[in-house]
Order: structure tokens, then sequence, then C-alpha cells
């Protein structure tokens, strides 16, 4: 049961995230036909899962929301944006209520319970398709009601025999009768054990029961029939609205697999059916029918047989024979997505990290032994060993399409709460990045986004004053580079206040009043903890926790961020990621004698260094300036530096500076092996790696290598002067 | 890469997967060489023992980070414990071992490789043999010794390995090590 809810808990998560997403898409699109059916399916299985689980609440509470969309659907009731703001406060309630479930929820039940009952208030609005089903819809238009043959009994009789497979699909009747007991009273159940065979044959794994049920409720009959709506496939049955004619009862009876009379007699007990009235019953069918065999209505397909009966509305029917479509199309879909646990994933990258440096170890053998064949078997394995390494290290990657456009909603709600007009404009969503930082990476974004927002796009009057177009552009980019996955956060706001900034920082006690700061060294300021410039705290940002925290947060990622801005012109803010692929193509170069592996995304080109002219760490490439770091020096190796060296161009956000090192070994798969907590505050080296000969090898973090190269020269610069610049 | 093939390394390998000792018994300990004198550590932690093999050193750390091993495809850092006493580090011989010790901190584990001068034996000493450690005088911090047992009529000096392999306190270090006073990591406040 457990798992069950845990199940529930996930995909009612998906399911509201599809909701939102395509309420947003209905908000502009208010005509779509797929979107709209797309949101009451999404409302739909959020509902029936919830009664899977005995989430009353939230059940009850989609129940309605299904019931206007469902007049949406039917176009008894046009989109409007108030409708849409409705649903989309539904939609969060869903959430909460779900949270509530989960007990994760940040209310109060008090406070939630009053959501619900505003948010009911509001629906009821909506017509009488956003009322609780209060209202009796006793009478079915084609029921007749025979007066002389009223029960005196005001139940619904459902009777129901379940599948054998039920209880191997997780579904256990019980379940369902608890279900039941939402919709309305029940009043009598009478199970039915004949299909149970004898002990010595009987599978306890496949369920035998079927229940006869008096039901006393208010529902209608599509209600109920939504109870078993997960089973409906599996089961028989059939729902008899309260006074029913006698003879639908009778047919009702005949068409079940059980002894006739047995089942009269149960009915009778029920109370569905007088003793007088059954055997009467019985008497007129047989009359009309004669000697109708019995087997072949078997062999019609229960929908049919009811509505032969007239017990079933056909459109009951149809829309049954939809849903079962609509369920069985979802179920399809399904089948393309697998769910596999996180870890099981981790271990065969794993796994498959071990083949990689198996494989190394195994083609240079084959190269010492000089072996032709040897070499050559080995160097087909090694190519599927890559195939191998690239598919399953793309298990694990997602698009950050998906995170990207959950900021559509936030757009929107800040653009109503600030009176602003923001055009939310996305691309490279398709840039993929392994699934544990995209999970990481979504509040620190939520952060820029809401900054820009607030702080960075004026007010359309502003704006318009300034000659820009009254909608602000906010966008959100996503592309690889070097290595890394950069993600941008751009608007076309006001950009940051230079001055404003200073001033604060100055105020704050951050910087020192006479030190002269670059541009750059004044925007990086937003991200000192305690620094706001707005003039007002917002409930969206302003507090001056924000920028410190995404800054933290990106960096436990071993991430970047760097913001340029142009004022009036916008703010960029840059986050650079790495991939931490478990597996990366490297390039192996050595320093006296040790190996080092640089990531091969970052390298453009190897040339030798050219003759040393002088001792300082740039040469000229091809006319240009190339600044370089000495592995030697930075890494303060023992022994002289060889007479011939070679040097790796590397290029990291746009910049090129080269990699001095003894000289280059080739490229490898390089499996990244973490240094362990020990190392964590370890710069320039992002990890290791296992060589073929099993010799471990350090893997070069360019960027931070570069940075802190340059801190040491200036520090190196800074110490004989007492800083006197 | 092997298994140390001397019997004092299969005694302890051998005593490692010995059924967990009872209290109230004498407890087991490794004891090694280091400097010439003579260590002890409770063999529960102790995972193996390895011959000294290629160790590649990591740029930047403090002097007793020797480096990190390959064992059998994971990637461990190996201490030189001489070092970690303030003394010099270790000088290699045909007797040099790694010891991995297994370590667990904050709730994660961590093998970690100490550099012995030779593996002596596996010993039991009762709780009753064992001294509280001096004040002061082992020329060792304090807080890295657990107590002295007696030996012979000698006393064996018996780590607290917890705190001689912190990993915090050694991650820090390697930060000072590696930072080398740089400006504040944290902050934006540039360095005035």
């Amino acid at each position: 049961m457990d798992e069950l809810k845990q199940v529930f808990l996930q995909e009612s998560g998906e399911q509201l995230d599809a909701l939102e997403s395509l309420l947003l898409e209905l908000e502009a699109h208010p005509d779509d036909e797929t979107t709209l059916n797309g949101i009451f399916r999404a409302a739909h299985t959020i509902k029936g899962a919830a009664g899977m689980v005995e989430a009353v609440a939230v059940e009850s509470f989609a129940h309605v929301v299904e019931n206007v969309l469902d007049r949406l659907r039917n176009h008894e009731i046009a989109v409007t944006t108030e409708l849409a703001a409705l649903m989309l406060a539904c939609t969060d309630h869903l959430r909460v209520l779900v949270a509530s479930e989960a007990g994760t929820a940040q209310m109060g039940a008090a406070e939630i319970d009053a959501q619900t009952a505003s948010l009911l208030a509001r629906l009821r609005a909506f017509g009488p398709g956003g009322q609780v089903p209060q209202a009796p819809k006793t009478e079915e238009p084609g029921v007749q009601r025979i007066p002389s043959l009223q029960t005196g009994h005001n139940c619904w009789h459902i009777s129901v025999r379940f599948g054998p497979e039920v209880l191997r699909q997780g579904m256990d009747p019980e379940n369902f009768l608890r279900f039941l007991e939402t919709v309305g009273n029940i009043r009598h159940v009478e199970t039915l054990a004949d299909r149970m065979p004898a002990v010595a044959e009987m599978d306890p794994e496949l369920c035998y029961l079927g229940f006869e049920i008096a039901l006393e409720s208010a529902a209608d009959k599509q209600t109920i029939e939504d109870v078993f709506a997960f089973v409906r496939d599996e089961c028989q049955l059939s729902i008899l609205p309260p006074n029913s004619k006698v003879n639908d009862y009778v047919e009702l009876i005949e068409s079940l697999p059980e002894d006739t009379l047995r089942l009269g007699e149960i009915l009778v007990r029920i109370g569905a059916l007088t003793a007088d009235e059954l055997s009467e019953g019985l008497r007129t069918q047989a009359m009309d029918d004669g000697e109708a065999p019995a087997a072949e209505r078997h062999d019609k397909p229960i929908g049919e047989i009811l509505v032969a009966q007239q017990v079933v509305q056909p459109e009951v029917v149809a829309a049954a024979v939809a849903k079962q479509t609509q369920v069985s199309e979802k179920k399809a879909q399904d089948a393309k997505l697998i769910r596999v646990p996180a870890d099981k994933l981790d271990h065969l990258i794993n796994l498959v990290g071990e083949l990689v440096i198996a494989g190394a170890a195994t083609s240079l053998l084959a190269h010492k032994r000089s072996d032709g064949e040897l070499i050559e078997s080995s160097s087909l394995l090694t190519r599927l060993v890559e195939e191998i390494r690239d598919a399953s290290l793309q298990l694990r990657t997602v698009q950050i399409g998906e995170t990207f456009n959950r900021f559509h909603r936030l757009v929107r709600d800040a653009c109503k709460d600030l009176g602003k007009d923001v055009e939310l404009v996305i691309s490279g969503g398709e840039t993929e990045l392994d699934k544990s930082i995209v999970e990481k990476i979504g509040d620190p974004l939520m952060h820029l986004v809401r900054n820009s927002l607030d702080h960075g796009i004026e007010a359309p009057a502003v704006r318009e004053a300034a000659g820009k177009n009254q909608r602000g552009t906010l966008l959100l980019n996503a592309y690889h580079d070097a290595g890394n996955i950069v993600i941008e956060v751009a608007d076309d706001g006001a950009g940051l206040n230079r001055d404003k900034i200073l001033a604060k920082a100055i105020e704050r006690g951050l910087v020192d009043p006479d030190t002269h700061l670059s541009d750059r060294e004044i925007y990086d300021l937003i991200f000192a903890p305690g620094l706001s410039t707005a003039d007002q705290v917002t409930n969206l940002s302003g507090r001056g926790v924000g920028m410190d925290v995404v800054r933290r947060n990106l960096q436990a990622l071993r991430g970047t961020i760097n913001v340029s801005s142009q004022a009036g012109q916008g703010t960029r803010l840059t986050l650079r990621l790495p991939l931490t692929l478990a597996i990366i193509d490297g390039f192996l170069v050595v320093s006296a004698n040790r190996s080092y592996v640089i990531p091969l995304d970052a390298v453009v080109e190897c040339v030798e260094r050219p003759e040393a002219e002088h001792e300082r760490n740039y040469f000229n490439l091809r006319g240009q300036v190339l600044p370089s770091v000495c592995l030697r020096e930075s890494f303060s190796l023992a022994g002289k530096r060889p007479a011939r060296e070679s040097v790796v161009v590397v290029q990291y956000a746009g910049q090129r500076a080269g990699i001095v090192v003894d000289r280059l070994a080739g490229e490898l798969q390089a499996v990244i092996k973490p240094l362990g907590a020990i190392f964590r505050h370890l710069q320039g080296i992002g990890g290791s790696t296992i060589l073929g000969s099993g010799e471990v090898a350090l893997i070069l973090d360019i960027p931070a290598l570069i940075k802190i190269s340059g801190q040491a020269e200036q520090r190196l610069l800074a110490r004989p002067e007492q800083r006197s610049a | 890469m092997t298994t140390l093939p001397t019997p004092a390394g299969a005694t302890a390998v051998a005593g490692a997967k010995a059924p967990v000792v009872v209290e109230t018994s004498p407890a087991q300990y490794l004891t090694f060489l280091l400097g010439g004198e003579m260590f002890a550590v409770g063999i529960l932690n102790i995972k193996e023992i390895i011959e000294y093999g290629t160790v590649t050193e990591i740029p930047m750390v403090p002097p007793f980070i020797r480096g990190v091993i390959n064992l059998r495809g994971a990637v461990v850092p190996v201490i030189d414990l001489a070092s970690r006493f303030g003394g010099k580090r270790s000088e290699i011989s045909r007797r040099t071992c790694i010891v991995i010790i297994e370590l667990t901190e904050n709730d994660e584990r961590q093998d970690v490789g100490v550099v012995v001068d030779a593996v002596s034996e596996v010993l039991e000493i009762p709780a009753s043999e064992i001294e509280p450690p001096p004040s002061f005088g082992a020329k060792i911090r304090a807080d890295f010794i657990k107590g002295m047992g007696k030996v012979n009529g000698k006393f064996v000096i018996i780590l607290e390995v917890e705190k001689v392999l912190s990993v915090d306190e050694i991650a820090t270090l390697a930060r000072v090590a590696s930072d080398g006073g740089t400006a504040d990591l944290s902050g934006g406040t540039p360095s005035a």
C-alpha cells in the first residue's frame, strides 16, 4: 500500500506538472481541443489515482475541477483569463493537497481546508458542473419506472465480478469498496465466491470474488462507474439505478455467470427485490425469451447486453468505451518509458567505467606483444565499449527544456503581480545534461529569473519612456561549450546600477570606499551576502540573500556564474556547469613523468613550444599573444624543464590559454574517479582516472587551473611591493 | 597491489575477518613500526595491507598527503603517518606497506591508506593492560592517542584513527595548503 502511495505521489506530481503547462498553453490558445483534452485527462488521472490510494481530499477536489473542465470540453463555458487563473490556482491547491497526503505540506490542515472551500466557491461560479454533485439524478431517462413494480427501495444496485488478474495488477477489490463509500452509503454487500476452485487448485494470486452491492447514493451513474474505472477492462460490472424495473434486475441476473436462482436469492436478501417480484419477473422473462440460449448472451459484450436491456444509456457506453481507449492509449505511451531506480543506472555506469579501464589495459597489452590479430580484436572491442559507454551515459542525461518550461508559469504569475509585460523566450531546450544537475539547477535558476523580473525588467510605462518595447524579454538559453554546459539568463531591462551597487557595498562595509573597482568587480558584488539594491523588499526578491545562495549552490555543483550588464540595455547572467559525466574523452599529457588528463572538449590544438626566448608565461601563437600555464611551475613538480616542451592550447569561456607540458601522450577515455572528501577543496584538479597501466592520473580542471595560476602570479607580484598599486 | 605475502599481513587479513570481538574479551590490534617506534591500531577498521606501490602525487597539498593509489579500481588517498605526526616523511624501503583503513565520518565511508615502515603482528591487548595516554611527552598530539598498551613490558601507542585520519581536518589542511593564503573564496569582497 505504501508503495502504491509512493507511485501516486510521483505520478500525481508529474500529472500536475503536465496540467500546469497545458493550462498555460490553453491560455495562449483557448480553442485548442487537444490541449483541453489533455487537461481533462490529466485531471481525471489525478482523481482516479487519488481514489486508488484513498486520498479523499485530493480526489473530491479533483472531481469538482474535472466537472468544470468537462463543461469546458463540451463548450458549455468558454476559456477566460479568469477561469485559467482559477484553474492554475486549483492546480496549485491540488499540489498542496497531494503534499498533505505525503505529510510534507507547508500549510496547516485548517488553512488547507479554508483554501479548499474558497476555491470550491469560486469553481461553483462556473455553473452547475462546478457544483459538488449533490443534486441527485435519480431519474435516468431511458429507465422506465413502473410504479406498481417499484421496490420501495432507493438504492443503486451494483454487481461486479472482478477479473482473475486484478490482484496481480496491484488492485485490491477491497479498496474499490472503500472508495465506493466515498460516493455513497453501502447498504448491503454480498460476496460471491462461487468461482473459487477447490483449495488445491486455488491460486492465491488470482481473484475469484464478486460482489452484489446495494448503494445508497446521490451520485450519478457515471460517477459510480468511475469508481471502477481502473478495473473496468477486467471486471464485469453492471449498475442498476434505484427503482429500476424488475425485468432489468432479472436480465441482470441472467447475464451473470452465477446460478440464476442463487443470485435471485441474493437480490432478495439485499432488498433490491421482493420474492414475489422476482418470481414474477423470472416467469415473464422465460415467456418472452422462450428458451433463449443463455450462452449466446454470454458471448456478447456486457455493454451490448446492458444496452439491449436499456440498463445503460448508449451514450454512457460510448463514453466508457472512449475512456477505455484512452486508458489503453496511455498504457501504450507508458510502455515506451521504463522507470529505473537511479542507483541501478549508477551501478551500470560504474561497471562500464571498469570495462573501459579493463579494455584499455587489454589493448595496451596487445600493443606491447605486437600481436596483430590481438590488436585488431581489441580495437574492435574498444569501439564497442565506446558505444556502450556513450549509450549508457545517455541514459542519465535529460534535456533542460523541461526545467526551462516550468518558468512560463513563474513569469506569467510574476507579471500579473508586478504589473509587467514580459515574454519568456527559450532556446537550447534540447541541450542535454546530467539529471542530477538538472535537479539541482532549478532553484538557482528560479532566483535568477525572479530577480530579472523584479529588478531587471522595468514597468511598461518606464520602458516606453525609455524608448523600448513595452513588452520586456527574458531569455533562457543553454548550450554546450568546452565540456561545460552554459545556461544564460538574459533580460532587456534596465541593467545593473553600477553606482547604486557600489554605494550599497560601501554602506555595508563590503568594500573600502577608496578602492578603485572595475565594472566587472562591482557587478560581482551582487553575489555578496546581504547586498540588495532593491529599494523595497517584494515577495519576489530583494532580501539580499538570493544571489549569495545562487552562487553557493552553483559552487557546490562546481559551476560558476558571471554577470555582464549594460545600463539601459539589460543584464546577462552566465552559468557554467560541468557536465559531470562519469566518463569523458580526455587528452593525456605527461609532465615530470606524471600523467595528467585534459578534458578533450577544452583542447583546441597542440603545438610545440617555440624556442624559449624568455621565462615569461606567454608566447606567440600565429601572431597572437597566448598566456600559458606551466604545469611544472603550477604544481611545483621536481626536476628541470626539458629542452623541448609541448603546449596544449585550451579554450574556455571564449578565452584561450596554453598549458605547457613535457610531452603529449594522446587521446584516451577517462573514467572519472572522484578524489574523495579529503581533496574536496583542491583547486585545479577535477578528479582522477585510472590508466590502462594501473597508474592514477589526475584530471585537470582547466578553468580553475587558469584562475589559480593567475592568482598565484598576482600574489607574487603584490608581495615585494606591498601593494603599492 | 597484491596483498602482503608476509605472515604478518596474512594474519592481519585473517584477523579482520574473524567474528566481531566481544567487548569483554581482549581486543585485537595490528602493530607496526614507524620511525623505529611501535604503534598499534584496532583491527576492526583495517581492510587490508598492501605493498607500497605507485603512488600518484597530488599537487598543492600538505606533505603528509602522499597522494593516491589505485586500489582495484578505486582511488584511495594515502597519508604519510610519520609526517602527519609532525616528523619527516617515511623513507620507502622494501618493507614499507600501505595499511588500508576504513573510516566512517559524517555517514560517509571512506578508505584511507597510511604508509608504515613495516607491519609486525596482530596482538591481543586486554583492556586492563591499556593505560590512559600521557598528558604530554609523547610528541604526538594527545587526541591522536587512544591509549598506551603494555606489550612485553613495553608501551605501544594505540592510535585513535578517527582523529589521526579525520577527513574533515585533513581536507581543511589541504585547503589551506592549496590556497596559500588566497583571498576569501566565499564572498565577493575584493582582497583589500
